[in-house]
């Protein structure tokens, strides 16, 4: 039946990789018959000028070497969203560069009449294609049995059975894509006859020589097509009179119609006692009271994986690092090159890896979250709450993942689908109150409260801890409503989703996305934190011309030797070469902008090198006051608490210096690592840039105001 | 009666008849919303919106506003 048209004929074939797309609606299980199919043979890119991401893997069917790429799940070929819009360009576009040889249609079996509408188009688009039945447990549960010999025949196409969810019966599919896969004879609607014009003009236009592709093309012709072209399909259409909207909605009431009679040949339903397991759950998640306690419980548990779970390895990570640094020290001769390896590349990794962690383990459970079907009833409790602030149902677990780290949090944005959502989640999850300001938090509530201060007979220090978590919180929402002003997008937000059945997770694909969520992380984000942190080495270990030589001179005298022991002299030197740096010379430099906010150049200094981490702030000041030990902030308080300020005579970090420092750090992108990930997530360093500086600026403002009023 | 979808109470059935806007009226008529079919409202949101209803052998959520679009004989 099939008329096999070979493609590229199979010589070719050899030479070069055969293009296989798949396509499917959302949920029809796409993404992970691509995990089966390609395993780790995966890379994650972007499609050009557009954030949507962009999954492409090797395989082997048999001889044949295909290159599979997962296309964003469509409803239809006529688009409604950027991801859409995508899917359409690569299917439709005769000149897109990954236009492909065969398209593998992804169907649900379970709702066969809506899977069928997509297949049935793209066969009507006149390229080869296979049907792939998905889920056909979820079928068999309802009782319907599709005899698939039938409705290839029906359709034209090869249909085989998949069960991605369990690997099995993927042997199918492989071998009708180690033959050549052909264009199916049959016409299931002809736009033709639905329409008073026959498409002669238009596709000439849209250079393609099928009626429907041309029908496809011309009803969403921005998408790819010149200006002009689009305005000569609008003037042949009107002077044709030509009514786009009725037949496309008449093309959808024929194609269903087709569908109706095609199943009604192909398939059988036996009667079933209907399952009430999912409707009892959805009546339980979806409940205004234990809906909302469920999901608190289900952010309390990803809080505690990524905040405490993962405290483990992060620390295994960050003492193996140091060991190999200690190691190296010890084994290279001092010198430049040790002092870069240990000092600079080595604390650059740590950066990177320390996050692999919470990266892995937020995305087990978003994996599962979504596997399962939760994330759906989710968005469908919090999308009103959400949506007065700008955000999206699914905006919850960034904001939430943001109190432990912005950097997975930010990446877990992709499960937003709306761009301009995702865009504001993205934008204003910095600003909740992430683990790497704790450090800096404590340090100073302590600095500034003394600790048997209470409060309505609560310690006063823990309710200013917690008041500074509240104030990320409520701008981080403020920001995202004042920000959805600001971004703009012709993308309309629907929330026209799909409500999918509950399932068991599949562990395997879970393991594949940590793996990849870790691989892209590292390999794309992590070259900017490298570079950063060199950078930031450098910055720090120079000086202009022979500074650090006169440090160590001004110290080797007898005179210093005869007072100071050999450790209080090296934590002098160390202080002493950072104030001396180009860091410190920065330092002293923003000092005059950043004294309304009551900070001095030390400050200055300290919020210069936190920039590698938040955390970072606590170091500096020990070096800066000479204690040496980081570790111990005990002796770094006392420090600083002792310490006079020069030019008041009183103590530098007053109640209002503090204070100020401290909404400083709330609102401040203090992190290049966030900043890496943004530009990795947005692809443009527009969106960083316009972050740092809208965080900086909320900085600046709030602490001139704390510090004016309270000083 | 018609009425618009996002009139209906929780569990109250009904056959989707018209829509009031031409837009959005493809996608949902894609999504099985076709004049005819027999709908009913299975879930509303805690807030009293999105609510999800039952169609074409699934459920779909969808905000109040475009539930609205949706005109349904009851």
């Amino acid at each position: 039946m099939l008329k096999q048209q070979h493609i590229n004929a199979k010589k070719n074939i050899s030479l070069k990789a055969l293009k296989v797309a798949l396509v499917g609606n959302p949920n029809s299980g796409k993404s992970s018959l691509f995990n089966v199919l390609t395993g780790l043979n995966q890379q994650v890119g972007n499609f050009p000028g557009v954030t949507v991401e962009k999954k492409t893997g090797m395989s082997n069917f048999g001889s044949t070497k295909a290159e599979i790429i997962d296309l964003p799940g469509c409803y239809s070929v006529a688009p409604k969203s950027i991801d859409e819009e995508i899917s359409f360009n690569v299917l439709c576009n005769p000149s897109n560069l990954d236009k492909p040889d065969v398209v593998v249609v992804v169907a649900d079996a379970s709702n066969l009449k809506r899977s069928l509408f997509l297949c049935t188009q793209i066969i009507d688009l006149k390229v080869p294609a296979i049907l792939v039945l998905n889920m056909i447990d979820q079928a068999d549960k309802k009782g319907v049995t599709i005899d698939i010999e039938a409705l290839s025949v029906e359709l034209g196409i090869p249909v085989v059975y998949a069960n991605a969810r369990k690997q099995t019966n993927i042997k199918a599919l492989t071998e009708v894509l180690s033959q050549p896969v052909g264009v199916s004879e049959k016409t299931i609607v002809d736009v033709g006859l639905l329409s008073a014009i026959d498409f002669t003009e238009a596709k000439l236009i849209c250079s393609v020589n099928n009626t429907y592709s041309a029908f496809a093309i011309s009803n969403s012709p921005a998408v790819f097509l010149d200006a002009d072209k689009v305005l000569l399909l609008e003037l042949s259409f009107q002077k044709h009179n030509y009514n786009r909207q009725q037949v496309q909605s008449s093309e959808a009431l024929h194609r269903y119609a087709a569908i109706g009679e095609i199943i009604k040949k192909c398939t059988s339903i036996s009667p079933v006692s209907e399952s009430k397991v999912h409707a009892t759950l959805d009546k339980i998640l979806a409940h205004r009271v234990l809906g909302y306690l469920i999901f608190l419980i289900v952010l309390f548990f990803i809080f505690q994986a990524i905040f405490t779970w993962s405290a483990y390895p992060m620390d295994l990570i960050e003492k193996g690092l140091m060991g190999a640094s200690v190691w190296l020290t010890d084994l290279l001769p001092t010198g430049i090159l040790a002092n870069l390896l240990c000092r600079g590349i080595i604390p650059g990794l740590t950066g990177v890896l320390i996050f692999v962690p919470q990266i892995a383990l937020l995305f087990a459970f978003i994996a599962i979250l979504e596997d399962t079907g939760y994330m759906a009833r989710v968005s469908f409790i919090m999308d009103k709450l959400m949506r007065k602030f700008g955000l999206n149902g699914r905006s919850v677990i960034p904001l939430i993942g943001g109190v432990a780290c912005a950097v997975p949090a930010i990446m877990s944005a992709r499960t937003i689908s709306n761009w301009k959502e995702r865009m504001v989640t993205i934008m204003v999850t910095p600003l909740m109150s992430c683990s790497a300001r704790l450090p800096v938090f404590t340090l100073l509530i302590a600095l500034i409260i003394p600790s048997d201060k209470t409060m309505w007979g609560f310690s006063s220090q823990g309710i200013t801890l917690m008041m500074l978590y509240l104030i990320g919180l409520v701008s981080a929402l403020l920001s995202a409503y004042l920000m959805q002003f600001f971004i703009k997008t012709k993308e309309k937000s629907y929330f026209i989703m799909e409500m999918p059945n509950y399932r068991s997770p599949r562990w395997d694909s879970i393991g594949i996305i940590m793996i990849e969520k870790v691989k892209t992380f590292v390999l794309s984000a992590g070259k900017i934190i490298v570079v950063i942190s060199i950078m930031l080495w450098a910055l720090s270990s120079f000086g202009p011309e022979d500074t650090f030589g006169r440090v160590e001179q001004k110290y080797s005298t007898r005179e210093f030797r005869q007072q100071l022991s050999e450790k209080e002299i090296l934590n002098k030197i160390a202080a002493e070469k950072l104030e001396t740096s180009y860091t410190g010379m920065l330092g002293k430099k923003i000092a005059p902008v950043i004294s309304p906010l009551g900070f001095d150049w030390k400050i200055g200094v300290s919020l210069i090198t936190s920039f590698a981490a938040r955390e970072v702030f606590v170091g500096t000041m020990a070096t800066l006051y000479s204690v040496g030990d980081s570790e111990n902030t005990h002796t770094v308080r006392e420090k600083m608490a002792a310490s006079i300020n020069p030019i008041t005579g009183g103590k530098t970090y007053t109640f209002a210096v503090g204070f100020s420092l401290l909404l400083f750090y709330v609102f401040a992108l203090q992190c290049m690592s966030t900043i890496a990930v943004v530009y990795k997530e947005t692809k443009h360093w527009k969106w960083p840039l316009i972050q740092f500086l809208y965080m900086g600026a909320l900085a600046y403002l709030s602490s001139f105001i704390a510090y004016t009023i309270l000083k | 009666m018609k009425k618009p979808l996002g009139e209906l109470h929780k569990g109250q059935k009904g056959r989707v008849d018209s829509f009031n806007d031409k837009q959005l009226s493809l996608r949902l008529m894609e999504m099985g919303f076709l004049p005819g079919e027999d709908i009913q409202v299975s879930h509303i949101a805690p807030m009293g919106d999105p609510i999800a209803v039952s169609v074409f052998g699934y459920i779909i959520s969808l905000r109040l506003e475009e539930a609205n679009t949706i005109i349904v004989e009851c």
